[in-house]
């Protein structure tokens, strides 16, 4: 059951990993559907 | 992206689905509006409530023109050539002149008029035929434990057990079916939300879960893409048909009579038809998924559709050509719909997995949960595999039986 366990594990690790890395490399939804004139934060 | 080529596949399946020509909507006949100055007519609204087909193009085309403005002398002159319904027209139609703050080539359409389409769509037939394909299924799987009962070993068990799935393997299989189970849960919670769980908790409750439900879904999708590539790599050449399949599929694999237990190697008929369902199924998936997931970066429809009518297949099964030029948003809708139809076929298909790989069948959680299974269990499901099994084991260490 191992395999298992480390296999659910690592969904979890790549759906983080996934999400910051989207997001550190611009891809956030803010980032590609706004422009200057358009404040989110 | 190669990706791509298995879009036109796809496309092919729903136009050989798609209803035939002579049941396609009937065109209205040609309307004189002169009495009407252009607009609309009486015969216009009859078609429509006939349920014809009536062409707007004399609506669409009738966008006014600051060429026709009178001159500002004039009583009328302030309107500049274009009424503000003629205004409204061009944003309907999508050919007003419009300028936006928002990014994206979705920005500037302000009035998306096939969207009402794809809605109906989902809000009806989707959901209605989804949920029902599913809940089918496991009345099927139900109804068929009840007759048929626990599929369990013949024989006695011998105590040996055989390495089934190596850890890399099983490791793989898990990233798959795990991302899988997520990503069908949360996809489910996203359709069905609002009419089976907002009734239930209201409305402040189930935005946090509809939100948590997205954020999952969003990224637990590359886990399931890298299952997907690693369960292609290690078993694709353990699925390759061959003449055992077609003695398996004679018998029905053994699953509906006791004692029946067709030769099969590592992977009998069923499993293989699982595999490739999988295979196909996930690429499309994966494929619409990420251009959902980009909006408007990876649209794939619209140079589909245009493969499609080069190659002429819609023309000679009696469509004419298929529609290329989409609003944006209509890529992303067909991109949806497809990508929740395949998750309904897809999700029905692994309930019978699941259900043969748990309570249907006895010993075999085993092979993916420990990766080892009985030798009398392997003997009775997978003869093939086992005597291969056996002679590689003989030929390396007798006492740890090897893939």
């Amino acid at each position: 059951m191992k395999s298992m366990y480390i296999a659910f594990l690592a969904v979890a690790v790549i759906a983080v990993l996934a999400n910051f890395g989207l997001d550190y490399a611009g891809f956030s939804a803010s980032e590609r559907t706004s422009g200057p004139s358009v404040r989110l934060d | 992206m190669p990706l791509r080529h298995l879009i036109p596949l796809i496309a092919l399946l729903v136009i050989l689905t798609a209803p035939l020509p002579g049941q396609a909507q009937q065109t209205a006949p040609a309307n004189d509006r002169s009495a009407t100055g252009g607009a609309t007519t009486l015969e216009d609204i009859l078609a429509r409530q006939k349920g014809l087909s009536v062409d707007d193009s004399y609506r669409s085309e009738a966008l006014g023109s600051p060429d026709l403005a009178a001159p500002n002398s004039d009583a009328l002159g302030t309107l500049g050539g274009i009424s503000q319904s003629e205004d409204w027209r061009a944003l309907r139609y999508n050919k007003a002149d419009v300028t936006a703050s928002a990014k994206g080539p979705a920005a500037d359409v302000l009035i998306q008029d096939e969207g009402m389409v794809w809605l109906a769509f989902r809000k009806g037939p989707l959901r209605t035929y989804g949920g029902w394909l599913l809940l089918g299924t496991m009345g099927l799987l139900a109804l068929f434990y009840l007759i048929r009962g626990k599929i369990r070993i013949d024989g006695a068990l011998t105590g040996r057990k055989v390495l089934r799935f190596p850890p890399i393997e099983r490791f793989s299989h898990w990233l798959l079916a795990g991302s899988f189970i997520l990503l069908g849960v949360t996809g489910l919670v996203q359709l069905f939300g609002r009419f089976f769980i907002i009734p239930f908790i209201g409305r402040e409750a189930f935005s946090p879960v509809a939100i948590a439900g997205k954020w999952v879904h969003n990224n637990v999708a590359w886990a399931f893409m890298v299952g997907l590539v690693l369960v292609t790599v290690l078993w694709i050449a353990h699925n390759i048909p061959n003449r055992h399949d077609l003695k398996w599929l004679a018998v029905g694999g053994g699953l509906f009579s006791k004692g029946v237990h067709p030769p099969a190697k590592k992977f009998n008929a069923g499993q293989k038809l699982i595999f490739w369902a999988v295979i196909v199924l996930g690429l499309s998936i994966s494929a619409t998924g990420v251009s959902l997931l980009f909006p408007f970066e990876l649209p794939m429809f619209a140079s589909t559709f245009e493969t499609l009518n080069t190659l002429g297949l819609p023309q000679a099964l009696g469509f004419g050509e298929l529609t290329v030029n989409f609003a944006p948003h209509v890529e992303m809708q067909l991109a949806l719909t497809w990508h929740s139809i395949v998750a309904f076929l897809f999700m029905a298909i692994i309930l019978a997995h699941i259900y043969l790989g748990s309570v249907g069948m006895q010993g075999a959680f085993d092979a993916m949960g420990s990766g080892e299974v009985d030798e009398q269990w392997a003997k009775e499901h997978h003869g093939l595999w086992l005597e291969e099994v056996k002679q590689l084991s003989a030929g390396k260490s007798p006492s740890k039986p090897t893939e």
